[in-house]
């Protein structure tokens, strides 16, 4: 199910480290998979990996998102040297731990921690589907869980961004359990008044779009991403005919009234704000 | 005809020739008592060798068993005056989830849970117990309702997992079933879940927020399916009996994981075998935990629960 989102075809899909022949030079040039035109990756990034010519939205690693986000200095992670046990003994599974700390310099999936949003304090939590395709183990569901806690504790917006195949099929059904661990989290956090926004990037899917990235009092996505419970070809087998292009994407959700909007990643900090700045007490920022 | 599991065949097999031979002494003029007599040692041993010793793989065999008894079964007989409540009151109503309300030795209850079919044309209409969101609307509805007038909430687990199809993404199968762990979390009222056949990933967990979780011996509760697992993890669904025992997905290992509180022993050779049996013992098990939620303000009940469900899962700490 994991598997199927990140190997077949698809015009929105991209994800990095894609195997396979590259008629640009590695690092300093990038394709876009969007327009198919070559331009800097640096001129990529300035754009907020935004592709300057098609509006096709790259993925943005997590350090990226919460430096474009937060005011510089005001971040403080939480959590950050939690590491899985491998509580199943699954063969050969921290061995693929260890190769994706070395490949991305992330200890999980999910980074958390408090910082500020144009003066607005908010706790954060940023997945980052380079390690293990995002995917939802036991540290996954308890650093997010422990974000919502202190959120709720200190008073203070708790905003995801999510990006996950779902459920880590090494932690097997403890890894599911995080789906309920991360959802009576939020229910204490909502049950209290406090604020929740999601952001759901590609890609969003199985135990993570079935879980917390579908509970927020707010529930926005990037273009082109992603989002679903299912995989498409398991579907496919299942119904037994082929699905729309768009099957899936941002855009079909809300047309089918699954979000309250679609944001272009240049919207997004000024949406944040607007949105902060109507849940503060007096209204404004205090 | 009852369907025979390929493990279990020897047993079947001795079985009937005990009946063979019965049959042969009643016929006839000869006295065969001894012969029967020893056959039927060798088959309680036999049985005993078989059952007591079930592999993870049996144990998955058993859960899918086509005559294993479902949520309907179980309904009938352990509550009385079961009433079946329809809708989700936004779209239609999903036959692979049963819901209603009853009465459980005389205090008002819901009961709510996933319903296969026993042959195919029940199947066809309960969507083989694979639901679509009005599914988990109706029984959040539902529970929404026990919450209202403080009954406390039976669930039973029993689906190969949520539709994977057009119309349950169109219509927010991630949101329904998300909502639904969200809201029960936060049910001042008892709820008590209970596996009794295979416990598919989020389609199963959308009825699994419980107090109190119970699995049948010979039921699963898994994140993938282990054919699933295999197909993703080896790139061979073969090996799905190896994925059966590395994914531990059977009650034992749930007990063992702090997932499950606990494992209600099944009749020797399945659920199956006999169902009123079968019923008694979870209703024991059943009793004990509403007796035991009973005595919980509503406070301290939304407390355990949140506790129960955040020490899940272990984790450590790098060294710096």
């Amino acid at each position: 199910m994991l598997r199927d989102i990140f190997n077949k075809k698809r015009k929105y899909a991209s994800l990095p480290n894609q195997e396979g022949k590259q008629d640009v030079p590695e690092g300093l040039m990038q394709k876009c998979p969007g327009c198919n035109k070559i331009y800097y990756r640096k001129e990529l990034e300035r754009n907020l990996n935004v592709c300057p010519h098609c509006d096709y939205h790259h993925q943005q690693n997590a350090y990226e998102r919460l430096e474009s986000l937060l005011e510089k200095d005001s971040f403080e992670e939480w959590d950050r040297y939690m590491v899985s046990t491998n509580p199943l003994g699954f063969p050969e599974y921290e061995e693929k731990l260890e190769k994706d700390r070395k490949k991305s310099g992330l200890n999980e999936a999910v980074i958390t921690g408090k910082g500020k949003i144009r003066g607005y304090e908010t706790a954060i939590a940023v997945m980052d589907a380079r390690f293990r395709m995002g995917s939802m183990g036991a540290v996954v569901g308890e650093k997010i869980a422990n974000a919502i806690e202190q959120a709720r504790k200190e008073k203070i917006p708790f905003i995801i961004f999510t990006a996950s195949g779902g459920a880590r099929m090494q932690e097997g059904v403890i890894s599911l359990m995080q789906m309920t661990k991360t959802s009576v989290a939020i229910q204490r956090l909502h049950a209290e008044g406090g604020l929740m926004i999601s952001v759901m990037t590609h890609p969003t899917t199985g135990g993570v779009s079935a879980s917390f990235a579908s509970l927020g009092d707010f529930n926005f996505a990037e273009p082109g991403a992603l989002i679903g419970f299912a995989g498409r070809r398991i579907i496919e087998q299942t119904i037994r005919e082929k699905l729309p292009e768009d099957f899936q994407t941002a855009e079909f959700l809300l047309k089918h009234g699954q979000l309250d909007d679609v944001v272009h990643r240049h919207d997004l900090k000024n949406k944040l704000e607007t949105i902060l700045s109507i849940h503060q007490p007096g209204g404004e920022l205090s | 005809m009852k369907q025979v599991l390929d493990f279990e065949k020897p047993v079947i097999e001795l079985r009937g020739k005990i009946e063979e031979l019965k049959k042969l002494t009643q016929e006839s003029e000869m006295d065969l008592s001894e012969e029967i007599e020893t056959l039927e040692q060798r088959l309680e041993k036999l049985e005993e060798d078989v059952y007591d010793r079930l592999t993870p793989w049996n144990r998955v065999q058993m859960a899918r068993h086509p005559e294993r008894p479902t949520t309907l079964d179980y309904i009938h007989s352990i509550f009385t005056d079961f009433m079946e409540l329809h809708g989700d009151r936004l779209y239609g109503d999903d036959e692979a989830i049963v819901a209603g309300i009853a009465k459980y030795k005389n205090q008002p209850v819901t009961v709510i849970g996933h319903q296969r079919g026993k042959d195919t044309k029940e199947n066809l209409r309960r969507n083989f117990g694979m639901p679509h969101p009005e599914g988990y609307r109706k029984a959040l509805r539902l529970m929404k309702q026990a919450d209202k007038f403080n009954r406390p909430i039976v669930c039973f687990i029993d689906t190969k997992g949520a539709y994977p199809g057009k119309a349950a993404e169109e219509r927010g199968q991630s949101e329904a079933i998300a909502r639904n762990l969200m809201e029960m979390a936060g049910l001042t009222v008892p709820v008590v879940c209970i596996v009794i056949g295979e416990g598919g990933s989020g389609g199963a967990l959308a009825l699994g927020v419980g107090d109190h979780i119970h699995m049948l011996e010979n039921s699963t509760y898994s994140v993938i399916s282990p054919e699933g697992a295999a197909a993703l993890l080896w790139k061979d669904s073969n090996l799905a009996q190896n994925a059966a025992e590395t994914m531990k997905i059977t009650s034992y290992d749930l007990k063992e994981l702090g997932i499950v509180d606990k494992v209600i022993p099944e009749i020797r050779g399945g659920a199956h075998r006999d169902i009123k049996g079968q019923a008694k013992k979870i209703d024991q098990v059943l009793q004990e935990s509403l007796e035991g939620l009973k005595s919980l303000s509503k406070e301290e009940l939304l407390e355990t629960r949140w506790e129960k469900y955040k020490k899940i899962g272990d984790y450590t700490t790098l060294p710096l």
